[in-house]
Parts: C-alpha cells; sequence; structure tokens
C-alpha cells in the first residue's frame, strides 16, 4: 500500500523554531543566526556588533559549538550575557536545542539576540532554529571561492560579512571572484568587508542589521494592523 | 554527520506513518519502500543516505525498506537574458549568454513523496 506524504524532512524542527520565533517576536526580541566556517571570525563580530547595539539595547549571545565553552567566557568577560550550547559532535544546532537554552536564559524583552551556529558551512544552513535573518562571516582567509564550494550557507543568508580583510592582500583574496560567486548564489545578499578585531566596517554592517530590524517590525505591525 | 540526522530524521517520519496506519487498520505494517526527494543544492549524497537510513532502520518498522532517491538539479535564471537554466556541474554560465546564472528555488527540495508499507510477515 503505498501512502503520499509529501512531508519535509525537518518539518517537526521548522515548526518548532517558527514557534520559537514567534514568541520572541512578541517580546520584540530581534534575533539573528550567524553561520561560518571555525575561525571565521563570528565570535569577534559578535563582540564588536554587541559594543555597539548594547548602548541602546540589551543583548544576549548563545554560543554553539561541539566542544568548550571558550567562546562563552571570553564573551562573559566583556560583560556580555551569552550561554553555551555544547552539542558533543553535532554539526549544527536545530530548534530544540534552542528551545533547552532559552528555558535556562532570560533574554530581555527588545533585546538582539545573536546564536553563534557551529563553525561549518554545510549542515547549518539547513536548519531555522528561531531566526528572523540568517547572516554568514567568511574570512579572506578561507580563500574567494566560498560562495561557489558552499552555495547554500550564503544562498540562505541576508548578509556576508567578509572578515579579516586587512589580510587580504596578504593572502591573495580575489574580491571580484568573491563578489561574482556572492551574487549568483545570493543575488540579494549584502556584503560587508570588516575586521572584527578592530572595528573596521563594523558601523556599516551595524546600519544594516538596525535597518532590517525596523523595516521588520514595520511590516510585522502592518501585518497585526490588517 | 551531515546526513546522519537526516537520516534519522527520514525513518523516525515513516516510522510514526506506519505506526499510525497500524493503529488505525489493526494490522502489523513493515514500511517497504520510502520514495525521497532530494535537490541537488541540499547537498544530501546517495551513498551516505542509504547506508545512515540502512543503519538508522534496524530494529525499526523501516528495516529492510528500498530507498528510492529523486534528485532535482538545481535551477538558475540567468539576470542578463532571463534565460532559465539547470545548473550543470561545477558552472553557473548561462548557456546562451554566458552571464552567470542566479539560484532559484529549485534544487532545494527535501522530502518525502511517499512510502509503502506492506503487513509483515508472520513472526
Amino acid at each position: 500500500m503505498r501512502i503520499e506524504l509529501k512531508r519535509a524532512i525537518y518539518a517537526e524542527n521548522d515548526e518548532l523554531a517558527r514557534e520559537i520565533n514567534e514568541g520572541l517576536c512578541a517580546r520584540g526580541i530581534f534575533t539573528v543566526n550567524v553561520l561560518g566556517s571555525p575561525g571565521s571570525g563570528k565570535t569577534s563580530l559578535i563582540a564588536r556588533l554587541a559594543e555597539r547595539l548594547g548602548k541602546d539595547s540589551p543583548i544576549a549571545v548563545i554560543e554553539g559549538d561541539v566542544a568548550s565553552d571558550i567562546d562563552t567566557r571570553a564573551l562573559r568577560a566583556l560583560g556580555i550575557d551569552a550561554y553555551q550550547i555544547e552539542t558533543g559532535g553535532d554539526c549544527h544546532l536545530n530548534a530544540p536545542m534552542i528551545r533547552a537554552v532559552l528555558g535556562r536564559m532570560s533574554v530581555p524583552d527588545g533585546a538582539w539576540l545573536f546564536i553563534e551556529n557551529i563553525g561549518n558551512l554545510v549542515c547549518p544552513a539547513e536548519f531555522v532554529i528561531g531566526e528572523d535573518i540568517k547572516v554568514v562571516v567568511a574570512s579572506v582567509a578561507e580563500g574567494s571561492d566560498k560562495p561557489h564550494k558552499y552555495p547554500a550557507a550564503f544562498a540562505r543568508s541576508a548578509a556576508c560579512a567578509l572578515s579579516k580583510i586587512d589580510l587580504k592582500d596578504a593572502v591573495g583574496f580575489d574580491e571580484a571572484f568573491f563578489r561574482a560567486g556572492l551574487s549568483s548564489v545570493a543575488p540579494g545578499a549584502e556584503l560587508f568587508p570588516l575586521n572584527g578585531r578592530t572595528g573596521e566596517g563594523v558601523d556599516a554592517f551595524v546600519a544594516w542589521l538596525r535597518g532590517v530590524r525596523e523595516s521588520l517590525r514595520r511590516s510585522a505591525q502592518r501585518l497585526s494592523r490588517s | 554527520m551531515h546526513e546522519a540526522s537526516a537520516s534519522e530524521a527520514i525513518v523516525k517520519m515513516a516510522q510514526a506513518e506506519a505506526d499510525a496506519r497500524s493503529v488505525a487498520d489493526g494490522r502489523d505494517y513493515r514500511v517497504t519502500r520510502v520514495d525521497l526527494v532530494v535537490g541537488e543544492s541540499t547537498g544530501y549524497m546517495r551513498e551516505s543516505l542509504e547506508f545512515y537510513v540502512a543503519a538508522s532502520a534496524r530494529g525499526t518498522r523501516v528495516e529492510g525498506a528500498a530507498l528510492d532517491i529523486r534528485y532535482i538539479k538545481p535551477r538558475l535564471k540567468c539576470p542578463s537574458c532571463g534565460l532559465e537554466f539547470e545548473r550543470k556541474k561545477f558552472s553557473f554560465e548561462c548557456p546562451s549568454c554566458g552571464t552567470a546564472g542566479v539560484m532559484t528555488g529549485a534544487g532545494r527540495e527535501f522530502y518525502i513523496d511517499s512510502i509503502e508499507v506492506d503487513e509483515a510477515a508472520e513472526r
């Protein structure tokens, strides 16, 4: 007997992610799922974003790693409210993990919530975890072919932070080739060359994040009025 | 790892459906076949899916089920001449004018189309 299912493999995860996102949105929390390779500079960028965005809104961070709480401790040392998920082997975060960690942290209303995914350009792209947007961090040291080689991670992201831009010449980074790849796989994605250590270029990324949050807030208001 | 968690989800979904049908019909069904649709840009490889689905199906109603995977080619649209075309391996180029094409939704599928169940043999 044949039974037609037509059901997405991750239907359960997607449904839970939608519930998480609705719960966060209802409290005015804006959630960013940060993807990127190991060592691309995700944590440094989050620290720079927190310094800037934290001036007018609360910040909360969820750190995902296979092992260790090094990043969480580094962020806490900067006074940032950070919580660790240690997956013990899983190569991506999923919605049940986020629900569990949200249960043991208190994210203030109106906060920016950054979720640093596991360093990996493959699996994290396939999972929604309750975020409003995904962004991907790629460092020039990884090479200019990354959008071509890992299209899904870039295609699902609303913006790409091109980090360690100060190393561009040292590693022979071909920015035109990178941009061509990015515009093929993610035509709408913005590109922000920046340096997560010095903060160079981070202000433009911050302005973009604020703009996206504001426009999503407005369209949600329009929806709730209609 | 990529295919492992996906395969567990596939087995879980097929098992849940067979459970529900078994209860509804008062029978003991096992899953004989799973028809899967996979967009190529999801990056799920046939060999790995087959391996992990078989492994996670052990001891469930899905054990021994045939896995039929239909792959969907990613489609690109050319921003300059508007041609929609199937993505060739290793290339984004429009076959008509050579401009780099832009990804469309096709190629991102990942779902169970259908399953086949049969009454379990007498044990």
